[in-house]
């Protein structure tokens, strides 16, 4: 058996960055899930990121 | 490069904040102390604004305040004097004061006199009048104005009395202490208010008021967990006033909410407010009120989350999370979130819960556009309704445009200066 395999006859603990609802979809099947609390940085926001770059 | 520049000027400014010496001298009367205050100011909580923009609680208190001062015998005589053009409004922040809820403050008000010893510069605020109906929450019957006239004639000398025989109060420790006993500095002051009538007590005994009086007055700071916000707040003024105008930082050194208006301004920005609209603080309403009875986040109070303290200092005050709604968790993490957007962790105002390490001081305003996350403020909720009250207490943010505004007015400053 491949060592992924293995993996996948554990319990499984995953940490999820980004999009909340992968979160929410794993939970309803009762799988162990940590959400990371991250966001881009400014939001994604093109007019801030280029303010803050000009002060770097 | 600019980003050396902004970090040095960021520097100077954080060892300003952390080596003031808020210190209680004295208490006067505001026209005479105030720097700028005539007979006809009145000084208003947050950004600058005019009567009719007002809200209900902010109307309400100068309406008791022109009833106070003797220019009104009533509601219908104030309410035409404070439209008429003849009374001056401008923010406490002007004038070196500071004002929690509707922050009026009027001529003949007795103010406490505050004077950060690092840097020489001074701050006022009026006297805390208690809970219920109190004119910071834009309540004008007979009784608060009786109440204020009380505190003028008998709470304001007394205390002053007292305060000369006890000599100055140094209230960075004082603060400190009660942060160490389950006081955040904002919405919890039981901890600084039994700390101050400790001290205070002694010498009040010693004035030579009458037995009754001295009794009077020891009840009445005695009822009122609050009335140490009242030091708080100009404690943090004077402490950020010394660090204002510091070109090139980008830390806030004013945070403050007219009920209609949330404002911030930045040390390297000079005196510029950058406003957006107040919001409606999110937390728990006292029995029989429901959200709509809410008026908008008001109050110069969240000069404590400016400084440091208050909301970003919520892990040293489990004891009060179940009064804005949340947990004992909910406030170590909504701590452990400030310091994403500050520049210092405090070197004396320090939480037992997180292995006392020092409050998230000093918000940057590059950081918070960074990150996303907005100051936590911890506050109490005023009726919309002039003449009301308190309604109950909860967290409240600011609106992000405020930082957006002052960023791109950074930049706009140093592509003047061929900067960027």
């Amino acid at each position: 058996m491949t060592k992924i395999n293995e993996l996948f006859q554990e319990e499984l603990k995953i940490i999820n960055m980004g999009l909340q609802s992968f979160n929410e979809n794993l939970k309803k099947q009762n799988v162990k899930t940590v959400q990371v609390d991250w966001e881009p940085p400014a939001g994604g926001n093109k007019k801030m990121l280029s303010w803050l770059d000009k002060l770097k | 490069m600019v980003q050396e520049r902004i970090e040095a000027a960021n520097k100077k400014v954080m060892e300003i904040i952390l080596n003031g010496q808020p210190t209680l001298l004295d208490i006067g009367i505001a026209e005479e102390v105030i720097p700028g205050m005539t007979k006809k100011t009145i000084l208003h909580a947050g950004p600058p604004i005019k009567w009719g923009k007002m809200s209900g609680p902010m109307k309400g208190a100068v309406t008791g305040a022109l009833i106070y001062e003797g220019l009104a015998v009533d509601e219908k005589e104030a309410a035409k004097l404070a439209a008429s053009g003849e009374i001056s409004y401008d923010p406490c922040h002007h004038h070196n004061t500071v004002g929690p809820m509707a922050g009026v403050v009027s001529a003949l008000m007795p103010v406490w006199i505050l004077q950060n010893k690092t840097y020489g510069n001074y701050s006022y605020c009026t006297l805390n009048e208690g809970l219920g109906k109190v004119l910071r929450y834009g309540a004008y019957s007979d009784e608060v104005i009786k109440r204020l006239k009380w505190m003028e004639n008998l709470l304001a000398p007394l205390l002053k009395q007292a305060l000369k025989l006890h000599g100055p109060i140094d209230l960075k420790t004082m603060i400190t202490q009660a942060l160490q006993m389950g006081d955040e500095g904002h919405n919890r002051n039981r901890a600084g208010t039994s700390l101050l009538i400790r001290e205070l007590a002694p010498y009040i005994i010693q004035t030579k008021f009458s037995e009754k009086e001295k009794i009077e007055v020891l009840k009445f700071i005695d009822s009122n967990d609050h009335f140490f916000l009242n030091l708080t707040m100009p404690a943090c003024k004077c402490t950020l006033d010394a660090a204002k105008n510091i070109e090139f930082s980008t830390i806030v050194t004013v945070m403050a909410r007219n009920g209609t208006e949330f404002g911030i301004r930045v040390s390297g920005l000079g005196d510029r407010w950058f406003t957006g609209p107040a919001g409606i603080v999110d937390g728990l309403l006292f029995p029989g009120y429901t959200a709509e009875d809410a008026n908008p986040d008001i109050g110069d109070s969240v000069i404590a989350e400016t400084a440091g303290i208050g909301g970003f200092a919520m892990a040293a005050a489990p004891a009060i999370v179940q009064f804005v709604g949340g947990t004992a968790k909910d406030a170590v993490n909504l701590t452990l979130k400030m310091y994403e957007i500050t520049a210092a962790e405090n070197n004396i105002y320090k939480i037992p819960a997180l292995d006392f390490r020092g409050t998230p001081t000093g918000i940057d305003i590059r950081k918070v556009i960074e990150t996303g996350i907005l100051p936590s403020i911890n506050t109490g909720i005023a009726h919309k309704d002039p003449g009301i009250g308190q309604v109950g207490a909860g967290l409240v943010k600011p609106p992000m445009n405020c930082f957006e505004d002052a960023l791109q007015a950074f930049v706009e400053d140093l592509e003047t200066k061929n900067l960027v």
